[in-house]
C-alpha cells in the first residue's frame, strides 16, 4: 500500500460532517462574547465560560489567587448561598467543575440540552455577584493546601517540574505554579480575592462557549436574558512581562524521595501568540510530532526502543500559550543508564533535527494524524468547547481552530529544520535532573502499626483479612 | 443518528415506556461474541476486542495477563514494533492495548474510509493473532514494567492502593495489581507470556465490539476478519468466589509524605448484582456524586480535611472493592477518619433522607444522555455489557431500576452488604506525634 496514496485519501475526506457546524459568534453590548456550535449527535450540551485570568497575570505575593478564586466561585453569591450552585446543577441532572491554567480561568457544566437555562442564571449571577466569606475563605485555604501536598509536596516528579519552571523563566509570570507557592496561599485574605474578583470577573473580560444540541439563535437570546444586565469592568491592559532573553544554558538538581531518576529539558520558544510568523509556530507543532506524535514517533523509536536508553520519553509544545514558552522533552532512564546519558541522546535528536531533513514520511505521517484527530475531537462536545475558549481567551480569534488542519497541512520539512535550528539552541535551555533520594520508614518490608480511632465500628485488629 | 435517538427515547423512558437502545448482538461461527451499533455523524469506528485474560488470571504469576498485553503490538507477524506503530499512525489510527482486573481490551479508534479502515484492521488482525513475544522485545518490556512497579513506591496513593486490594481480598485473584509485583514479573520468562496467550487470547474467550459509522455487513465482515486466525479454545475455568472480610482490621504503612492518604472498605458487590442498583444510588449520595455527596460535605465543605474525599462501587465479575477514600495532612488523620468513619456508619445505619434520595434521582436520571454521548463512551458501555453478558437492553432499563429504588431498599442492601465490622483500613503517610498542636 502506497502512503503517499493512502494519505491523499485521507485529505480528500468529507470530514466537516453534517452532523457537526460552523462556530457562530455573537458580542452582547457590556462586552461578553458569546460563541455556539450545533452538534446534534446527542441531547446534550457544555457550557463554558472563560475568563482572561490565570496565574500569569499574578504579581508575587499572591501568586496561585486566580485558582483560589476558582474555588470560592462555589462559596456563594447574595443570591445563592454556599454549595447551592452544585446542588442546583446536580438536581438538573448536571455536572460541573471548573479549570484554571496559567492563562485562563474557565467554568463549565454539561447538562441536558433543554437545561441550558440553568447554567446560564447560575454563572451569570456569580459573574458579578460573589459574597466572599472570611469563615469560608479559612476552610478553603486548607482545601487547597491539601492539595498542594497531594499534587506536588508529595509526588517528585511535579515538584521537579515546580522547580524547572522557577529556574527555566527569569522575568516571564509562567515561573510561578499555577496552584500558588505555599506562602502566598497561606497568606490570602479576603480583600485580595475581592480585589481579584472585582478587576477581573465580568462580562467584558469574559467568553461564554456552548457546544451541544442547541439552535444557535435561541442561545444567543438566552444569553441576552441572562447575561446582559451584568455590568462591564474597567479592565486595564495587563503589562508585559516579556521573559529577558536567556543567555547561557540554566542547570538545575532536585532532591526528593523518590525509586527512579527523571530528566527535563525546555527551550524557549514563540507561541502561535507570540511568533513574528505563525508558520513558526505550526512548524515547531510538527516538530514535537516528530519526537513524540504517537509509537512511531522518534524518541519512542530512538530512544526507547532503538537505544534503549530510556523507559520512557517524550516532547511537547504549547500552541496556544499567551507568551513565550518552552519546548519541553523528558526521559527517565533504564536501570544503567543515567540522566546524563538521555541529555546527550535527546540532545543528539535535536541536532539530527537540525542538520537534516525530516522524511515525507514522517511529514504525511503528522498530517494523516492530525486530520484524523480533527475528526475523533468532534466526538466531544467539550474538547470542541476547549479548543474555542482557550484561543479566544489568549487573544487569538477562535477561526484558529478551523484553520488549524489546513495550517499544519502548509509545513514543509525546511520549515521544521529551520525552527530547530533557530530555537532549540544550548543558550535557550534550561536542563532538570531529579536526583532520588531514599523514601525513609519504607526500607525493605513496610512497617505495619496501629491507629486506634475512637468511632471504628468495634476494635481495631490486624489479623490476616480475606481469604480465610 | 443513533446517539441522538437512543438519547431522545430514553429521555422521555421515565414516562413512558419505550424499547430503546438496540444493541445487535451476534457469534461468530467460532463462538466469539459480537456487539454492534451504528452510529452515524462522523466517519469514524470504535472497535475493541476484549479477552478474559485480565490480571485476575494471573496465577501465581502476577503481572503475567499484563505484560502478554504489553508485548502483542512489539512484534507480530512479519512486522516489527516499529512497522506496527507505522501502519496505525499512517491512516490515523489510534490502537491501545490494556489490562485491567478482569479483562483485556484490545481498542482501535479509525477512520472509517475503505483503504484506511482496511489497513488499521489488517494490523489490529495480525496484532491479535500472531503476536511474536521474541527475546529482544520481551526484556525490554519487562524491563520498563519493572521500572514502573519500582516509581510506584514513590507514590503513597499508589502503596495504599496495593496495601489495600491486598486487605480485601488476601490470596483471591483480585488481590495484587494488574500490574504485578517486583518479585513475580522479574520471574517472568517469553515462554510464560506465550502460554498465557495460547490459554486465554481464544476465540471462545472473545468478544467483540464494534460502534461507529459502519454497516451492518461492514460491522460483520470486520468481527469474522478479527477472530478469524484465533484458535477456538475454550472458555476459561470459573473465578473462585471472593471470601469477604468478617473482621475489622486497621494497617498504617510509614511513608515521608506530607500527607497520609486513607483507605477504608471491602469487597461487596458485582456486575449481576440484584442489590446493585440499591447500591449505586446510595452510594450517588453517600460519596459518589463529586462537590455535592455527603462525604464531600462532611470532610471538605464543613472542615476543609481535605482536597478530595469520596466512595465508589467497582463492580466486577466477582465482588469489587467498596472503596471510601480521602488525604489530609499527617496530624488530622485521626481526625479525618473519625469523619470517615462517622459518616460512613452514619449513613449505613439511618440511610438516606427523602431529600437526598430524590435529588440523587433527580442527578442519576436528568444527566443520563451524558454516559453515552460520545462514541467512546457508548463504546465502553456496550464493552462492558458483552464482557459481563449483562441484558441488551440494559441501558434502556438503568434509569426504571434508579427510579425504583427507595430508602429503605437503599438502607436495606447498605445494611446487608456493607459490614460496619469488617471494614479494613489502610492508611499510608508520617506518623505525627500527638503533642504537636
Amino acid at each position: 500500500m502506497n502512503k503517499r496514496l493512502l494519505c491523499a485519501v485521507l485529505l480528500c475526506l468529507p470530514v466537516a460532517s453534517q452532523a457537526t457546524s460552523k462556530v457562530s459568534e455573537h458580542i452582547l453590548k457590556n462586552g461578553l462574547k458569546v460563541l455556539v456550535k450545533e452538534d446534534h449527535r446527542s441531547p446534550v450540551v457544555v457550557s463554558q465560560v472563560w475568563y482572561k485570568v490565570g496565574s500569569s497575570y499574578e504579581p508575587n505575593g499572591i501568586t496561585g489567587i486566580s485558582y483560589m478564586l476558582e474555588h470560592m466561585m462555589f462559596k456563594g453569591t447574595d443570591k445563592h448561598p454556599a454549595g447551592d450552585f452544585s446542588k442546583i446543577i446536580a438536581e438538573n441532572g448536571g455536572d460541573e467543575n471548573a479549570f484554571t491554567g496559567q492563562d485562563y480561568t474557565a467554568y463549565f457544566q454539561t447538562m441536558a440540552a433543554d437545561k441550558l437555562a440553568v447554567s446560564f442564571e447560575l454563572e451569570a449571577d456569580r459573574m458579578r455577584h460573589l459574597h466572599l466569606l472570611p469563615e469560608e475563605l479559612k476552610k478553603e485555604l486548607e482545601v487547597v493546601t491539601e492539595e498542594r501536598r497531594m499534587r506536588t509536596d508529595d509526588n517528585p516528579q511535579a515538584k521537579l517540574g515546580e522547580y524547572f519552571m522557577a529556574t527555566a523563566y527569569t522575568s516571564s509570570p509562567y515561573k510561578h505554579p499555577v496552584i500558588g507557592w505555599p506562602s502566598d496561599i497561606a497568606n490570602y485574605q479576603v480583600e485580595d480575592l475581592q480585589a481579584w474578583y472585582s478587576r477581573w470577573y465580568a462580562p467584558n473580560n469574559a467568553t461564554l462557549v456552548v457546544v451541544g444540541d442547541v439552535q444557535t439563535q435561541a442561545v444567543f437570546d438566552l444569553a441576552e436574558k441572562q447575561f446582559a444586565d451584568l455590568k462591564t469592568s474597567d479592565i486595564k491592559p495587563l503589562k508585559p512581562q516579556s521573559e529577558i532573553e536567556q543567555l547561557g544554558v540554566r542547570r538545575l538538581i532536585v532532591k526528593a524521595p523518590a525509586k527512579l531518576p527523571v530528566m527535563v529539558m525546555g527551550y524557549k520558544v514563540p507561541s502561535l501568540k507570540t511568533s513574528a510568523q505563525e508558520s513558526e509556530a505550526y512548524a515547531l507543532e510538527v516538530l514535537a510530532g516528530v519526537l513524540d506524535g504517537g509509537n512511531s514517533a522518534r524518541l519512542p523509536t530512538n530512544l526507547v526502543r532503538g537505544k534503549q536508553l530510556a523507559v520512557s520519553a517524550g516532547a511537547s509544545y504549547d500552541l496556544t500559550s499567551r507568551l513565550d514558552s518552552l519546548f519541553e522533552l523528558e526521559a527517565t532512564p533504564v536501570e544503567g543508564k543515567s540522566v546524563t546519558d538521555l541529555e546527550t541522546a535527546l540532545k543528539a535528536e535535536v541536532t539530527k533535527l537540525q542538520q537534516t531533513l525530516i522524511s515525507t514520511d514522517e511529514l504525511q505521517r503528522i498530517k494523516a494524524q492530525v486530520l484524523a484527530s480533527d475528526v475523533y475531537e468532534k466526538d466531544s462536545n467539550f474538547y470542541q468547547a476547549m479548543q474555542l475558549g482557550t484561543l479566544e481567551t489568549v487573544g487569538l480569534p477562535w477561526q484558529k481552530a478551523d484553520e488549524y488542519v489546513a495550517n499544519i497541512n502548509k509545513v514543509t520539512a525546511e520549515q521544521v529544520r529551520d525552527v530547530a535550528k533557530k530555537y532549540l539552541i544550548e543558550d535557550h535551555l534550561t536542563v532538570g535532573y531529579l536526583d532520588p533520594q531514599a523514601i525513609k520508614g519504607r526500607t525493605g518490608t513496610p512497617e505495619y502499626t496501629r491507629i486506634v480511632s475512637k468511632h471504628a465500628p468495634v476494635p481495631a485488629t490486624t489479623t490476616p483479612k480475606g481469604a480465610k | 443518528m443513533a446517539i441522538r435517538l437512543l438519547g431522545l427515547l430514553l429521555l422521555v423512558f421515565s414516562s413512558v415506556t419505550v424499547a430503546a437502545a438496540k444493541i445487535d448482538h451476534w457469534q461468530t461461527p467460532q463462538g466469539s461474541r459480537v456487539y454492534y451499533i451504528r452510529t452515524e455523524g462522523l466517519p469514524m469506528a470504535d472497535i475493541q476486542v476484549s479477552f478474559d485474560a485480565g490480571g485476575a488470571r494471573d496465577g501465581q504469576q502476577f503481572g503475567v495477563a499484563a505484560l502478554t498485553a504489553a508485548l502483542l503490538d512489539t512484534g507480530a507477524g512479519k512486522w516489527n514494533a516499529d512497522a506496527i506503530a507505522q501502519r496505525f499512525e499512517s491512516v490515523g489510527a489510534l490502537f491501545d492495548v490494556g489490562a485491567s482486573t478482569d479483562m483485556v481490551t484490545l481498542s482501535l479508534r479509525t477512520l472509517t474510509e475503505k483503504t484506511l479502515l482496511d489497513k488499521s484492521l489488517e494490523t489490529m488482525q495480525t496484532v491479535l493473532s500472531k503476536p511474536r513475544f521474541n527475546e529482544a522485545d520481551f526484556k525490554r518490556e519487562k524491563n520498563r514494567t519493572l521500572a514502573a512497579l519500582k516509581q510506584q513506591q514513590e507514590s503513597p496513593a499508589a502503596v495504599g492502593g496495593i496495601a489495600f486490594s491486598k486487605a480485601l481480598y488476601g490470596s483471591h485473584p483480585y488481590g495484587h495489581q494488574t500490574a504485578g509485583e517486583i518479585k513475580t514479573v522479574a520471574a517472568l520468562k517469553a515462554a510464560d507470556l506465550k502460554k498465557f496467550y495460547k490459554t486465554y487470547y481464544v476465540a471462545a474467550n472473545a468478544i467483540v465490539v464494534i460502534v461507529g459509522d459502519l454497516s451492518k455487513e461492514q460491522a460483520e465482515q470486520t468481527a469474522l476478519l478479527l477472530v478469524k486466525d484465533l484458535p477456538t479454545g475454550k472458555k476459561p475455568e470459573v473465578m473462585p468466589d471472593v471470601v469477604i472480610p468478617t473482621k475489622a482490621s486497621q494497617q498504617h504503612i510509614e511513608f515521608p509524605s506530607t500527607q497520609t492518604h486513607v483507605l477504608v472498605g471491602l469487597p461487596v458487590t458485582y456486575r449481576k448484582d440484584p442489590d446493585y442498583y440499591n447500591l449505586y444510588v446510595g452510594n450517588h449520595i453517600l460519596g459518589g456524586s463529586g462537590l455535592v455527596s455527603k462525604l464531600f460535605d462532611e470532610v471538605r465543605e464543613k472542615r476543609g480535611l481535605a482536597y478530595s474525599a469520596s466512595s465508589s462501587f467497582s463492580p466486577l465479575l466477582k465482588p469489587g472493592p467498596f472503596t471510601v477514600s480521602l488525604q489530609t495532612r499527617n496530624d488530622q488523620t485521626p481526625e479525618a477518619l473519625d469523619v470517615l468513619n462517622k459518616t460512613l456508619s452514619d449513613f449505613v445505619t439511618q440511610g438516606p433522607t427523602e431529600a437526598e434520595l430524590t435529588a440523587a434521582k433527580k442527578n442519576i436520571i436528568g444527566g443520563f444522555a451524558m454516559r453515552f454521548d460520545t462514541n467512546k463512551k457508548l463504546a465502553n458501555y456496550v464493552g462492558m455489557i458483552g464482557f459481563y453478558e449483562m441484558p441488551l437492553d440494559y441501558l434502556d432499563t438503568f434509569q426504571q431500576k434508579v427510579e425504583e429504588t427507595t430508602i429503605a431498599s437503599i438502607s436495606d442492601a447498605f445494611k446487608r452488604r456493607v459490614n460496619l465490622n469488617a471494614l479494613q483500613t489502610v492508611t499510608v503517610g508520617k506518623t505525627v506525634e500527638k503533642s504537636a498542636k
